[in-house]
């Protein structure tokens, strides 16, 4: 994505946003099949997986980052580090205390 | 033209840097339900299987569906069909609605067994169920409060999109109402497997 396509026009189509919600769907059916396994300590590890999965195909195309220019993508990933580095920062204590 | 379409691109910003502050929000709670989970792990599995799974996956469903409903709704009026996105987005709401109502009888049903902050039940229980419970009445409270906000705000959308406010060029009020609505379904993506499914 070039800066003269920021701001233009892309109209989704409505088919796209039907195959995400199938694609979203399923992986709700999945993450609740991981969970009835029990295989304890990976299921939390799969199902934040999962989840992490639904979340990027919500912002990639019901949000639009897919047609954004890449100041946005840099942006959210950039809060993500932050959040990311806050989270450890804070583990990093608890364990080791 | 050219003065729209930056105010289009500023708007837009805008309403993505105070998502990118409720990011930080929520993750700050996501941060201590973490900590606290690893903390006291057996007790939150066991007080995760009090939840309903049924109600848990049905509310993921309709969130999911809304933000589907949501979206086409402004293909729609960027296609021109004011009429067809104003439906789009009543349904939206509707599924909104229906969300807090199962929520609300998830609570009720909860606070009917007596597990509730402070509750004489929940006193006498151990101090991890205690924290699971208040971290479920905090955030799920915190993020229905944000599906509140979003039935507000997409009522005045249909409102903006019946009387020509919003149209196929001015467009920018329907799509921020958008992204928050989509933001709020990613909140509840996360936490559907952190309350619901006993993992």
């Amino acid at each position: 994505m070039k800066r003269e396509t920021e701001g233009e026009v892309h109209i989704v189509e409505y088919r796209t946003y039907a195959y995400v919600w199938v694609a979203l769907l399923i992986l709700l059916g999945l993450t609740i099949a991981v969970a009835e396994m029990e295989m304890s300590k990976y299921s939390v590890i799969a199902n934040l997986l999962i989840s992490s999965v639904k979340a990027i195909l919500v912002l990639t195309f019901f949000m639009h980052l897919k047609y954004e220019g890449a100041f946005l993508r840099r942006l959210l990933i950039t809060v993500l580090c932050v959040l990311t580095f806050v989270i450890m920062l804070t583990f990093s204590d608890v364990w080791y205390r | 033209m050219e003065k729209t379409a930056h105010d289009t691109l500023a708007a837009k910003y805008g309403m993505w840097f105070f998502l990118f502050t409720e990011i930080l929000f929520f993750g700050g709670m996501f941060l201590l339900y973490s900590v606290f989970r690893s903390k006291f792990p057996v007790e939150f599995h066991a007080a995760a299987k009090e939840e309903d799974l049924f109600f848990g996956s049905l509310n993921t469903a309709i969130l999911l569906t809304s933000s589907l409903t949501m979206a086409m709704s402004i293909s729609a009026v960027r296609k021109g069909n004011n009429r067809l996105s104003a439906l789009l987005q009543a349904v939206t709401i509707v599924f909104g609605i229906s969300f807090l109502a199962i929520k609300y009888f998830e609570w009720g049903e909860k606070i009917a067994r007596g597990l509730y902050p402070n509750s004489p039940v929940l006193v006498k229980m151990d101090q991890g169920t205690n924290l699971f419970f208040g971290l479920y009445y905090v955030m799920t409270g915190l993020h229905g409060l944000h599906v509140f906000v979003g039935i507000v705000v997409i009522s005045f959308m249909i409102y903006f999109t019946g009387t020509g406010t919003v149209t196929s060029q001015n467009f920018s009020r329907l799509e921020n109402t958008g992204l928050y609505w989509h933001f709020v379904d990613i909140v509840w993506i996360y936490l559907f497997p952190l309350f619901y499914l006993v993992t």
